[in-house]
């Protein structure tokens, strides 16, 4: 059997057992039980992949099998992995391991809220593993639909507005993508013979020119929504602000991501020269969704919503970078990808513990916060310099790939993009120390703040296993650098001619 | 030769941080802050061993070798562009090594009395270990991208030590200053970085800098208005030194940078960290001097303008601190002037000897000034020289050594400061008769703020004092007193055979016609200084009111803290942020929720349509199919 299966198989027994426990408690041992072996398979899964890369084994895709779903539209499970989609799955295993004990607390319905929870992880594992259009839509939905309940049933605040938003903005996203995907699956046979959905053989095949012109801005903008790409960005604020903690960290930190993954295997990959053509226009969208997002986060008071308009600024990024079209900026893109995953979610996961014990989110009500409660202040600065891309964390790492890799196109239009979205390092510093000045240092505003208890085992165990992440690749980033060059090399070679 | 052990002078100030940051508060501060000193004594010695092995090593040609002791791969950009992290050792790092090493131990020994019973001790010994260990990582840097990784962690832990004090608001504020300000030049670094490495395909200090190399030897000739793409290279690249080393305009974190506690300041706000900017220009010094002399001409007028700039104020201010910050100004501006007027090798790169010359006798006597500085807010427990006065008998250790400092760097032989500041002069004369008046004039503005200072500490009206002031203990006194040695004499190291710009040893002579005025300047400057403030009078107070436009704005710093002010709250929060958070909300959700009440509206008005009337119905039905039978039989 294929061993990817097991990414999708243990999330679903974890699920079945929670159906069968009725002692709250024990759901949450189940789910933390599930999840962590499903993080170590995850690595054991790098340590087989770098295995075979070592013994000699150069396919692009390692673990592939193929099952025939649907003959008549020649739809199939078809699974495999490369070290871009590895790197994807040992993210999202950190992300929801953190995230189920980031969710140590909730007491509402607590069994369907795990379960969505992890059904929502599940979405993403499919996703990240399907080499078939048709399956890879399939998880992508699977992902997302969880979400409206997850907001709407156990959210904060103006919690079915927000939902519906989120949701209808990404339904909105979905329907668009649909329309690409079937015009992609309409032109996989340019020659004639058998349409196929399968993403390695349109690779090779490629689709006329003229189709893609028209697909290409469907498929680009139906991802580029989930990637928060401006101006379809503001379903993340609110839909951050409302969602429960554990929603927050894995919809930042793992779903956004789906979004720019999608943008390359499916939109850039399939339609290369319609991606060349077109580029422009998306990178002066992704260019001013850099500089907004920051320029946005400084403006606000709720630390959610800074949060939120930081992903826009940093998710932003990670389009340009793709748009730049060469090794070493997509490279970063992806390093980007993962590195804001990690950040984002230990921020939200923070910010998730200090509104249990502040229960304010308004950085103004809070202040002088590091003297009573240490610990998590001291992870919120590690998060915060991470997120300014201090060296040593990953953000350094990722930054600097894609600014050095922008800076290789030669020309004013492309240099003047990169010197805008490198101005945002001075932005994001000034948004973080404001919100640490605020928040964290200077005088205890609030006596009654003096009594608040610092991280309990749970929550140091969430956190630091983020940090642990963030501070390893940004120490050494050289392993993962190269996982992801590799494959990448490969494809922008074909991409570029 | 064996260099191997210099691994371990980054490795053990690393350990240091890891060990204290993360035990914290479960070690006694007493063995958290004696760990830390051991650890710096050791890399101190093993620095001084580095030294001496590598200046007594025979080197045939009389030219002193660069050697890269390690170089790993860090991390892979293109197949040319990779970031190593490695050990670099020439004669400029070697001198770094020790200028920083102990004048880093220095400031361990005297922090143990210092900082004795504050809270956080053990957190303040960690991150003095971490900003020695970013620091020593800088200079020793094999290339310009380790040296951008090391840049930014001296930018955080000088971030973390300024606001040591997190529950002080001034300070608190002061360190996200020091932070933002730097960050903003170091983007100009890092697009300088990029262009340069574009243009010349590596970041290796060695490749980039070799006089017959690829990069010097064919410069690309393109141009970007009017001025050729290196030079656009260099000024950006100057732009990120500018920032660290507080060079106008970027000077204004500085003096609120002293918020920190005082042997921060003696460390990073003196001695190190603030000539990293003159450390970064004399690292590339060679692209400076053969393909951008243009940039060169803009880093002189820029440190020429500093040191006059800063030392106008310096004689204003009544925070001892700040007329310390402002005198280090004046002094980088120093540097900076001599590597602007310098060449190339031979006699024509004496201005480059000078101004790391100046950098390392500098170093000795400013990190004396500010800890004496300390030890005298130590003993009145005040910043300002208003609460200060006739200290020479409560503080005889201490004002002496403050003596030593003051005459040191007023420029009086034969100390140490002399020299370095004379063979500046020299250079400043042969290149350009402007520059030199102004720096021949600063040197004697310099001695008069210095002696304002020393005669308003230790002189003047005694105060009456809360509790009488007392010296300070043994572990603060000591350090004191080995700087005062080395002030002394540190002038006699024989720094033009061992630091030059191109490795060979320069002939120097002694100019009486420029050294007899700046000893003459300065000695009216002392005298100045001493009849306005030996005593107690209203001399001062009058010259102030006669000046009263001009001393008011040299007091308010020449309002460049209100311009940065106005750009801060007015343009950037209120004109591009405020702006753009509204259209965020109102324009671009506005246009989704207008879209979605829209439909939500016209869904409203149809539904009527869904009676669930079987009449109706039939209705439509009929009607639609008369409808689209009329519209057939028109159409054919």
């Amino acid at each position: 059997m294929n061993p990817l299966l097991f990414l999708l198989i243990i999330p679903a027994l974890t699920m079945v057992g929670i159906v069968f426990t009725g002692d709250l408690k024990r759901v949450r041992i189940i789910s933390a039980v599930g999840m962590s072996a499903q993080l170590l398979f995850a690595f054991l899964l790098l340590y087989w992949f770098f295995q075979l890369r070592h013994e000699g084994n150069t396919d692009p895709m390692l673990f592939v099998s193929t099952t025939t779903w649907y003959e008549s539209f020649n739809i199939q499970l078809k699974f495999g992995i490369d070290g871009i989609s590895m790197s994807m799955i040992i993210l999202t295993a950190i992300v929801t391991f953190a995230g189920i004990f980031a969710s140590w607390e909730v007491e509402y319905l607590t069994k369907e809220f795990f379960i969505s929870l992890i059904l929502l992880a599940t979405g993403v594992f499919g996703f990240f593993i399907s080499l078939d259009l048709f399956t890879l839509f399939l998880f992508y939905e699977v992902a997302v639909i969880p979400m409206y309940l997850l907001i709407g049933i156990w959210g904060t605040g103006p919690k079915e507005y927000s939902a519906m938003k989120l949701t209808l903005m990404l339904m909105g996203g979905s329907a668009l993508l649909l329309v690409g995907l079937l015009g992609i699956y309409f032109n996989s046979a340019p020659a004639g013979g058998r349409l196929t959905f399968d993403l390695t053989e349109i690779a090779k095949t490629g689709i006329p020119v003229s189709a893609q012109m028209f697909f290409f801005p469907f498929t680009f903008v139906g991802f580029g929504i989930l990637g928060a790409l401006f101006p379809f960005h503001t379903w993340s604020p609110d839909g951050h602000a409302s969602a429960p903690t554990a929603v927050s960290m894995l919809h930042a930190g793992v779903l956004m991501k789906l979004g720019g993954y999608g943008c390359f295997r499916v939109a850039m990959v399939l339609m290369p020269e319609a991606a060349h053509s077109l580029a422009w226009i998306f990178i002066i969208l992704t260019t001013i969704s850099v500089v907004y997002g920051a320029f946005g986060a400084i403006w606000q008071k709720d630390l959610k919503y800074i949060n939120a308009y930081s992903s826009v600024s940093h998710c932003g990024l990670v389009l340009f970078a793709l748009l730049m079209m060469n090794e070493t900026a997509t490279t970063g893109a992806f390093l980007q990808m993962i590195s804001h995953g990690l950040m984002t979610a230990l921020f939200f996961a923070l910010i998730g513990m200090i509104y249990g014990r502040t229960h304010t989110r308004m950085i103004h009500e809070m202040g002088g916060l590091m003297k009573v409660i240490p610990f998590l202040s001291v992870v919120y600065v590690i998060a915060g310099l991470a997120s300014l891309g201090l060296p040593g964390l990953s953000g350094f790492v990722a930054e600097m790939t894609i600014f050095v890799g922008s800076f290789q196109n030669n020309d004013i239009f492309h240099r003047v993009a990169t010197i805008v979205a490198c101005s945002s390092i001075v932005i994001t510093a000034v948004y973080i120390l404001r919100v640490v000045g605020i928040l964290l240092l200077g005088p205890m505003t609030n006596d009654h703040y003096l009594e608040l208890k610092d991280a309990r085992w749970f929550e140091k165990i969430s956190s630091v296993t983020l940090v642990a992440a963030i501070a390893a690749i940004g120490l050494a980033p050289l392993w993962l650098s190269n996982l992801l060059r590799e494959p990448l090399a490969a494809i922008l070679h074909q991409l570029i001619q | 030769m064996d260099y191997s052990f210099t691994l371990l002078i980054l490795v053990l100030p690393l350990a240091g941080f890891f060990i204290l940051g993360l035990l914290g508060s479960r070690l006694k501060p007493d063995v958290a802050g004696i760990a830390g000193t051991t650890g710096l004594f050791i890399i101190t010695v093993l620095s001084f061993l580095t030294a001496y092995q590598y200046f007594s090593a025979p080197n045939p040609d009389g030219e002193f070798e660069s050697l890269e002791i390690y170089n790993v791969l860090w991390l892979t950009f293109t197949d040319q562009l990779q970031i190593h992290l490695g050990i670099l050792l020439d004669s400029l790092s070697v001198m770094m090594l020790v200028v920083i090493t102990s004048v880093s131990l220095m400031v361990h020994i005297y922090s143990l009395g210092y900082m004795r019973g504050e809270k956080g001790f053990q957190r303040y010994y960690a991150f003095l270990s971490l900003f020695t260990f970013s620091m020593l990582g800088l200079v020793v840097a094999t290339n310009i991208f380790q040296m951008y990784i090391f840049w930014e962690l001296v930018g955080v832990s000088s971030y973390l030590l300024i606001g040591f004090y997190y529950e002080r608001p001034s300070a608190v504020a002061a360190s996200k200053k020091a932070f933002i300000v730097t960050r903003f030049a170091d983007l100009g670094f890092l697009i300088g970085i990029l262009i340069l490495s574009f243009n010349t395909s590596t970041f290796d200090f060695i490749t980039l800098t070799s006089v017959n190399g690829p990069v010097i030897a064919d410069p690309t000739g393109a141009l970007f208005m009017g001025v050729s793409v290196t030079t656009w290279a260099m000024l950006l690249i100057f732009m990120g030194g500018a920032g660290k080393s507080a060079m106008f305009p970027l000077h204004i974190w500085l003096p609120d940078a002293m918020e920190g506690p005082t042997p921060v300041s003696a460390l990073i706000h003196a001695a190190t960290m603030v000539v990293a900017g003159v450390y970064l220009v004399a690292r590339l010094f060679p692209i400076y001097s053969f393909s951008s002399p243009a940039a060169l001409e803009v880093i002189m007028f820029v440190g020429s303008f500093t040191s006059l700039f800063a030392a106008v104020i310096a004689c204003t201010q009544l925070d001892i601190k700040r007329v310390l910050a402002f005198s280090t100004l004046s002094q980088i501006g120093y540097m900076m002037v001599a590597l602007g007027v310098s060449g190339y090798g031979d006699e024509e790169g004496l201005g480059y000897m000078a101004s790391l010359f100046h950098l390392f006798t500098h170093a000795f006597f400013k990190a004396l000034l500010f800890l004496g500085a300390g030890s005298v807010i130590h003993a009145v427990h005040s910043n300002l020289m208003t609460d200060m006065g006739g200290l020479r008998k409560y503080m005889p250790i201490t004002h002496i050594t403050f003596l030593i400092a003051c005459l040191t760097i007023a420029g009086i032989p034969p100390l140490s400061g002399f020299f370095s500041k004379d063979e500046i002069l020299v250079a400043a004369f042969e290149h350009n008769k402007l520059v030199f008046a102004v720096q021949w004039l600063v040197a004697g503005i310099t001695a008069f703020y210095m002696f304002r200072l020393y005669f308003n500490i230790f002189w003047s009206r005694t105060p009456n004092f809360h509790h009488t002031p007392q010296e300070s203990p043994l572990t603060m006194t000591v350090p004191l007193i080995i700087l005062a040695a080395a002030s002394i004499f540190a002038g006699w190291v024989p720094f033009h055979e061992l630091v030059t710009s191109d490795g060979k040893a320069l002939t120097t002579e002694f100019h009486w016609m420029i050294a007899l005025p700046s000893v003459l300047v300065a000695v009216v400057g002392i005298a100045i200084a001493a009849v306005f403030y030996y005593r107690q009078n209203p001399r001062p107070e009058n010259i102030a009111k006669s000046l009263s436009g001009f001393y008011t704005a040299a007091s308010r710093k020449f309002y460049i803290d209100e311009v940065y002010l106005f750009i801060t709250r007015q343009v950037i929060f209120q004109l591009i942020s405020r702006p753009v958070a509204w259209f965020d909300r109102h324009v671009v959700d506005g246009t989704l929720n207008f879209i979605g009440n829209t439909t939500v509206f016209f869904s409203g008005a149809i539904k009527r349509i869904q009676s669930g009337q079987m009449q109706v119905y039939i209705w439509f039905f009929t009607s639609g199919v008369l409808l689209l039978t009329l519209v057939m039989l028109y159409l054919n």
